[in-house]
């Protein structure tokens, strides 16, 4: 490591002193975003990269669809009032909490 | 956090930061390097989610021998004749253009686990803070006798990896006189894509039904029963496939003579076929079991589920088809494109100095065609499980169709689409 390196992380500490629990809340932040960000990618195999399908897919795109919408189809599936092919199936391993953080994260891309 | 806000925040991280001499994406190191072998499912997946979640700060090198991906899931239909290699093939250039990632075009020929670097087939090498090993299968040729000279000459294939031997395969069919029987031997589990073989011989019964109708199909099967979709396969087969199709479970295959056409079995009787189709025992690519990474019954790699980590060496991840599996986890496309998102999310966590997710969960969806339109598929979802340090299904979820469609069919071809696009476009 060199002085200009060591010098900076000696700012960057002092600095993450300085703020407490700021810097923390921001580590934390950013690890909640990427465990969010990995939740959501398991619907992307199917429904595309940040919910965003090939061109003319039979599949539904998710980027962009409105949070409450999502929730109620996900509570659909796992009660068996929509029928599906294979998203009751997969709809029941899930829990409430992780159908919000999905929805939520779907929600907020632009389609 | 949502993905704008995300960005902002990262922004605002980033002009407060240059006051204070920060780096501008708070933690995320600027100078890592991951270093991912196989561009298959696995790790061409991993590959493309490090420089997505890590904002497109941790330099990724792909290592890969062919210039593009040719998708297993699929290719069972080329060998049926409903579609063409160009149908199942997609180029890595959008890794590299789209994304960044430094995709070569060679061997690993050597890892060194404790000065954390791999050597190319062509001389330099490359050192790594975290490297991700997808390797897929190595197929056990020694363990059927006669079986390496057999497929060297080109005689008896596996078709087990899709490429260049799918279409040789298609073409020992084409050239098959109709009258002929094709034989499909089956390992036992674990293996590459448990209900691949019975596809297989569904897309080939459904070829001689179409254009050769006096041929067979004879499935010879190491195991007790059909391992996948058990009960879908045999009904499609009793009702369209009577007469051509002929199931023989506990069959395991100890020897071949290439010239005589002939399986050699541990109990029956030798069996002759026009069209030898022989799928030996299976374990980890060669590259994961040279790094002494197959720690499990010398065949699979043990890895630590949460993070994909080797339970054998620090920071090299194992992910895909060579990995010790959890229980009810198939060694899948869909599933190795599952594991690549959680070593990605847990690599940038790792290299960022964050909590490792404590939860993550992988889906699973398996299509198989019984015909050229007619699907049936397996869908599962596997949650980690903190206290027993493994994936579990959820009781009550997943399950299979309740009969072949072709509303799933249609499905089917947009999964294979969609997850072609997720891992490399």
């Amino acid at each position: 490591m060199n002085t200009r390196s060591i010098q900076t992380l000696a700012r960057c500490m002092a600095w993450a002193w300085a703020c407490g629990f700021a810097a923390n809340a921001h580590a934390q932040l950013t690890a909640d975003t990427l465990h969010t960000r990995a939740t959501a990618a398991m619907c992307a195999n199917c429904h595309g990269t940040e919910g965003r399908t090939v061109e003319g897919s039979s599949i539904p795109s998710l980027a962009g669809m409105p949070k409450d919408y999502m929730v109620l189809q996900m509570k659909a599936f796992k009660e068996g009032t929509r029928p599906a092919t294979v998203m009751h199936q997969l709809s029941k391993g899930l829990t409430d909490a992780q159908i919000n953080t999905i929805a939520s994260y779907y929600a907020a891309i632009p389609r | 956090m949502k993905r704008r806000s995300f960005v902002q925040a990262s922004l605002a991280l980033g002009s407060l930061g240059s006051m204070v001499g920060c780096a501008s994406t708070g933690r995320i190191p600027e100078k890592a390097r991951v270093v991912v072998i196989g561009g298959g499912y696995g790790g061409a997946t991993a590959a493309k989610y490090v420089r997505m979640l890590s904002n497109y700060h941790i330099d990724v090198v792909l290592i890969e021998p062919n210039s593009a991906f040719v998708s297993c899931p699929i290719s069972n239909l080329v060998i049926g004749g409903s579609k063409t290699m160009a149908d199942i093939t997609t180029p890595y250039d959008k890794l590299a253009g789209k994304h960044g990632v430094n995709v070569v075009r060679d061997h690993v020929t050597n890892v060194d686990p404790a000065k954390k670097t791999v050597t190319l087939a062509s001389g330099p090498t490359i050192r790594f803070d975290k490297l991700v090993m997808s390797p897929g299968i190595d197929l056990m040729f020694d363990s059927i006798e006669g079986l390496q000279a057999a497929h060297a000459s080109g005689h008896i294939l596996h078709a087990w990896k899709a490429g260049p031997e799918t279409l040789a395969l298609r073409k020992q069919l084409e050239a098959m006189p109709d009258g002929g029987v094709f034989a499909i031997t089956i390992p036992e589990a674990p293996y590459r894509c448990p209900p691949g073989p019975y596809e297989r011989a569904s897309q080939v019964a459904h070829y001689f039904k179409q254009h050769k109708p006096k041929s067979k199909v004879l499935i010879l099967d190491a195991n007790q029963d059909v391992t996948s979709k058990g009960p879908l396969f045999k009904k499609f087969w009793a009702d369209h496939y009577k007469g051509i199709l002929e199931y023989m479970p506990q069959h395991k295959v100890m020897a071949v003579d290439a010239k005589a056409n002939t399986l050699k079995f541990e109990i029956q009787n030798d069996l002759k076929a026009d069209v030898l189709n022989v799928l030996p025992s299976m374990r980890a690519g060669a590259i994961a079991v040279q790094t002494q990474l197959a720690n499990m019954n010398a065949r699979w790699c043990g890895v630590n589920y949460q993070t994909f980590e080797s339970t054998q060496a620090k920071d090299i991840h194992v992910i895909g088809d060579s990995i010790m599996i959890a229980p009810l986890m198939p060694k899948s496309g869909h599933m190795a494109n599952s594991h690549g998102k959680v070593t990605a999310a847990a690599i940038v966590a790792q290299l960022s100095d964050l909590e490792v997710n404590p939860a993550p969960f992988l889906s699973n969806t398996c299509y198989s065609f019984v015909s050229d339109k007619l699907v049936v598929h397996v869908a599962s979802l596997h949650q980690f499980d903190a206290k027993d340090l493994t994936y579990k299904t959820v009781p009550g979820s997943g399950g299979v169709s309740p009969a072949p469609s072709e509303l799933e069919g249609v499905y089917a071809m947009y999964w294979a689409h969609n997850i072609w696009a997720d891992s490399l476009l």
